[in-house]
């Protein structure tokens, strides 16, 4: 495959989003898209960063959060997304918190072709199962699906999904 | 071994202008509590989150005490969360724990190793740097103004009586008046909090 038809995503791309949307925290677990957007987003003094220790706390972290007036963002990995099922159904429909879930889609490849690892498999089934919406990133050219997602939670004030579908290959320079 | 609505109107007395998720202490404190709109007696939305959620609020205003009347229960299914709070360390957060070793809700079956959880040990293995354990409610009251006088955040976990019930939770008494949302807005209003 041409290197330059690979699909790219930066990291500033989506720290500019979450300054545009006044995101103040970001509650987390790491995954293995995350690497470089961990960088800067210690570097980044309008945001706070929670890191949890299972994913299944970040919903009532932010729900928390949220019902003191703050932004919250969740940041965690598609397997941590569906280890949170009963915690996004209560302390995030039944709060009616808007709140973005920023997921790293591990073992998504571009093409739709399966990998060994099953965690992309049952992503999109989970969103759907819980009625969650969500919108892929997978370059900079997608980046405004993550407006869409910060606009469509405020609204809905239910969680709307961001599906990072590459890693970061480093900053942009 | 401490009666839960005796602790809570000790506590009240100290309350100031604190928010209080009064977790599983909830049915007693809304008929003590006399600001309701700092109050967030949330019932149950998902067991395991109560000191996530609690801890989110004294992070979203670090100028107002905030003030969890958790469950053993609750917090063995998030246990994590401590590590959470220690790094964070916030300074107006006072986590109370009403240890009655059982899931009373269900009919009153014990937690796992109920009688043998030293839960000052984990929370000052997490992190926490004040953590005490009370069995009667004389000492808990005599030692309440230095625990709420200080900055958190600070764990307190006291033994109190089981309130099992064994009806159908369709035939239970509703304490709870206010929807999650009335909850949530009525202290939105209070603190000044754009919707």
């Amino acid at each position: 495959m041409n290197d330059m038809l690979r699909a790219h995503l930066s990291p500033e791309i989506i720290i500019d989003h979450m300054k545009k949307h006044g995101v103040t925290h970001v509650v987390w677990l790491p995954d293995s898209e995350t690497n470089w957007l961990y960088l800067l987003m210690q570097a980044e003094p309008s945001l706070t960063l929670v890191a949890v220790p299972r994913e299944g706390l970040a919903p009532p972290v932010a729900a928390g959060l949220a019902a003191g007036g703050r932004v919250p963002v969740i940041l965690v990995q598609n397997t941590g997304l569906m280890e949170s099922g009963d915690s996004i159904r209560g302390w995030l429909f039944g709060l009616e918190i808007p709140v973005v879930y920023m997921v790293g889609m591990r073992g998504w490849t571009r093409h739709g072709v399966p990998t060994a690892d099953t965690a992309s498999v049952y992503t999109e089934p989970f969103l759907n199962a819980f009625r969650i919406n969500y919108y892929l990133v997978e370059s900079d050219a997608d980046a405004d699906r993550i407006t869409l997602a910060f606009n469509e939670a405020k609204k809905t004030k239910r969680p709307v999904a961001v599906l990072i579908g590459d890693e970061y290959h480093g900053f942009n320079k | 071994m401490i009666d839960t609505a005796e602790m809570l109107k000790v506590f009240n007395a100290h309350r100031g202008d604190a928010i209080v998720v009064p977790g599983r202490g909830g049915r007693h404190w809304v008929g003590i509590s006399g600001q309701p709109d700092l109050d967030l007696p949330m019932g149950d939305p998902a067991m395991g989150g109560h000191a996530a959620f609690a801890f989110g609020l004294a992070m979203a205003q670090p100028q107002r005490k905030v003030v969890l009347f958790d469950s053993e229960g609750d917090l063995q299914m998030g246990l994590g969360i401590l590590l959470t709070i220690a790094e964070q360390k916030p300074a107006n957060f006072y986590h109370f724990v009403l240890d009655n070793e059982c899931y009373a809700t269900t009919g009153g079956q014990p937690v796992p190793n109920a009688k043998n959880v030293d839960y000052v040990m984990l929370a000052k293995g997490a992190g926490y740097p004040r953590a005490f354990a009370f069995g009667e409610l004389d000492a808990l009251t005599a030692a309440l103004p230095d625990i709420l006088g200080k900055p958190g955040p600070v764990f307190v976990t006291m033994k109190v009586h089981a309130d099992v019930e064994n009806k159908p939770i369709t035939q239970r008494t509703k304490w709870r008046t206010r929807s999650w949302t009335q909850v949530i807005g009525d202290l939105q209003r209070r603190l000044g909090i754009a919707a």
